[in-house]
């Protein structure tokens, strides 16, 4: 029993820590601006790595989200007799929930776990302390410019998800379902609110951006110097970062609709 | 004028470049240092010599304030490196030169940005002043004919070449070499030496070498400090040190693995124990 109490006290005690070792790495990289221009561009350089190598795979779920979601509407809604609003329920649940939370996970399957292994081999092969002995910090040259990036890019990457997976389910049920493509169009534009669907979305997808980077940037940074190490590091990056958006999006919903 | 010139000069020949006082440094409650005390001044040349796993490597980054000591001091300059601020430790860590045991290159940086990398962060040089620095500095360990390969296409020896060329970018006052003759051929081994000579005779460098190389040690250190069990076991010159009596250096130059420093790291069972009640 005593034991029992202790490691929870142990747990509890490492989880304050670990909190504060976090919330601390996190203050470092938003108030450590670069101070040469090159730090900057880096950024650029983080967005083709992070956003434009993700393209494919961002691009591919969406079409199939957006087929599967078309024929799982139109089964449910033919029910009801309803086929008609099948682009309403494609375009909200894919601006509302799908798009900001496929594109958050595949992005930390895709390109957090890159993130975590360049900046944990970095680490192991002592280049971050090379690169402090010669006056440079790396949580300006490295972690600003990589979470600046991925912030930038995961709206972004969530935007185009969207379009693609909505065009996809307009293509399935126009041209396989039979439904009307006017139709189809001016439900969608008449049961969408850019201000709130929209936006909701993208709001939603800028906080998982800032919270799968972070998470990428400090595992990378805190891996231990093993080669096994770095692929508990990567493993750790899908695992948190995965837990840590899905938890979010509830939270967020929850707030964002008021309930 | 000349007389303060002449007081000022003297000042900086009387005072120590570094000093390392008393220090102590403990990991996981092992002592891997324990009161080392050493000073060296300008242009001199030291080796820090003494078994793997001995804390050589571990002192050197104390000296650069990569990690702090529990106890003790380290002052470049007079200055305590490790109550500075992290502003101030960078002005200072740009007069010292770092070259690390696996060379520590940044991979994502070809062979000639890795030199100019320094240059190009702490200096306001033209992109034509930094090329020609470059080139200068890969030149001087024989790597010019590399400039544009990528860090993985290089041999260990010559990716250790080109971490010395990076290290000593900005010219520094001090250089700190962990293990710089290992995986070297003699000719490459050779030219290392003369370049730390020289470097030492030209600019009046002043360098810590950590090495096991005796050979080489011979040829360029002023001082030698061999450390065992986290202690100075001995220090003197390389001809004090090969002619010494003590137990510990006459086991460290003639490579006995019986003696005052232990071979074998310490263990609670024998050999028997382990292997029959294994």
């Amino acid at each position: 029993m005593l034991k029992c109490i202790q490691n929870l006290g142990h747990s509890a005690l490492m989880l304050a820590e670990n909190t504060g070792v976090s919330f601390k790495f996190l203050c470092k990289i938003i108030f450590k601006f670069p101070r040469k221009l090159n730090h900057w561009y880096a950024v650029i350089e983080q967005i083709y790595f992070l956003g434009v190598l993700s393209l494919v795979i961002i691009l591919i779920s969406g079409a199939f989200i957006g087929m599967v979601v078309a024929l799982q509407g139109y089964h449910t809604l033919s029910e009801f007799g309803a086929q008609s609003e099948l682009s309403k329920l494609i375009a909200l649940s894919v601006f509302r929930e799908l798009g900001p939370v496929v594109t958050a996970l595949l992005f930390a399957g895709r390109a957090g776990s890159a993130l975590t292994a360049e900046v944990g081999l970095m680490k192991v092969g002592d280049q971050l302390t090379s690169m402090e002995v010669m006056a440079v910090d790396p949580i300006s040259y490295v972690a600003f410019p990589r979470f600046v990036a991925g912030i930038i890019t995961m709206p972004l990457l969530a935007i185009l998800f969207c379009a693609t997976a909505i065009y996809a389910g307009y293509l399935v049920s126009v041209f396989w379902l039979g439904i009307d493509s006017g139709t189809f169009l001016s439900v969608m534009k008449s049961g969408v609110d850019f201000n709130v669907d929209v936006m909701q979305g993208i709001k939603k997808s800028f906080i998982f951006g800032v919270v799968a980077s972070f998470i990428a940037i400090y595992q990378g940074f805190h891996t231990d110097n093993t080669a096994s190490g770095l692929g508990r590091a990567a493993t750790k990056t899908v695992v948190f970062s995965s837990i840590a958006i899905l938890g979010l999006d509830f939270i967020l919903t929850a707030f964002m609709l008021g309930g | 004028m000349v007389e303060r010139m002449q007081k000022n000069k003297k000042d900086s020949e009387s005072v120590p470049l570094l000093e390392v006082k008393n220090v102590t440094f403990k990991r996981d409650g092992r002592y891997i240092l324990k009161n080392v005390s050493f000073s060296l001044h300008k242009g001199n040349i030291v080796a820090v010599m003494g078994p793997s796993g001995t804390g050589k490597t571990t002192l050197l980054s104390l000296i650069n304030a990569l990690i702090k000591p529990d106890s003790g001091k380290i002052l470049f300059k007079g200055i305590d490196m490790h109550e500075l601020s992290l502003k101030d430790l960078y002005k200072v860590r740009s007069e010292i030169g770092h070259m690390f045991q696996n060379g520590a290159l940044f991979s994502h940086l070809s062979v000639f940005d890795n030199v100019a990398f320094p240059l190009r962060e702490n200096t306001n040089l033209t992109d034509d002043m930094i090329r020609d620095l470059v080139t200068l500095k890969l030149e001087a360990v024989g790597l010019r004919g590399v400039a544009t390969k990528m860090p993985e296409q290089l041999s260990g020896g010559m990716a250790r070449r080109v971490a010395l060329a990076r290290s000593t970018a900005l010219d520094p006052e001090l250089m700190l070499y962990d293990e710089p003759f290992t995986g070297q051929d003699p000719i490459s081994s050779g030219v290392l030496t003369t370049s730390i000579m020289k470097m030492r005779d030209i600019l009046n460098l002043t360098s810590i070498i950590v090495t096991h190389d005796l050979q080489a040690v011979t040829k360029v250190a002023d001082v030698v400090h061999i450390i065992g069990s986290g202690e100075i076991l001995a220090s003197g010159s390389v001809a004090e040190i090969l002619s010494s009596t003590d137990p510990a250096v006459v086991q460290f130059v003639s490579g006995a693995a019986d003696g005052v420093i232990p071979f074998h790291y310490p263990t609670d069972k024998t050999l028997t124990q382990d292997l029959i009640y294994a």
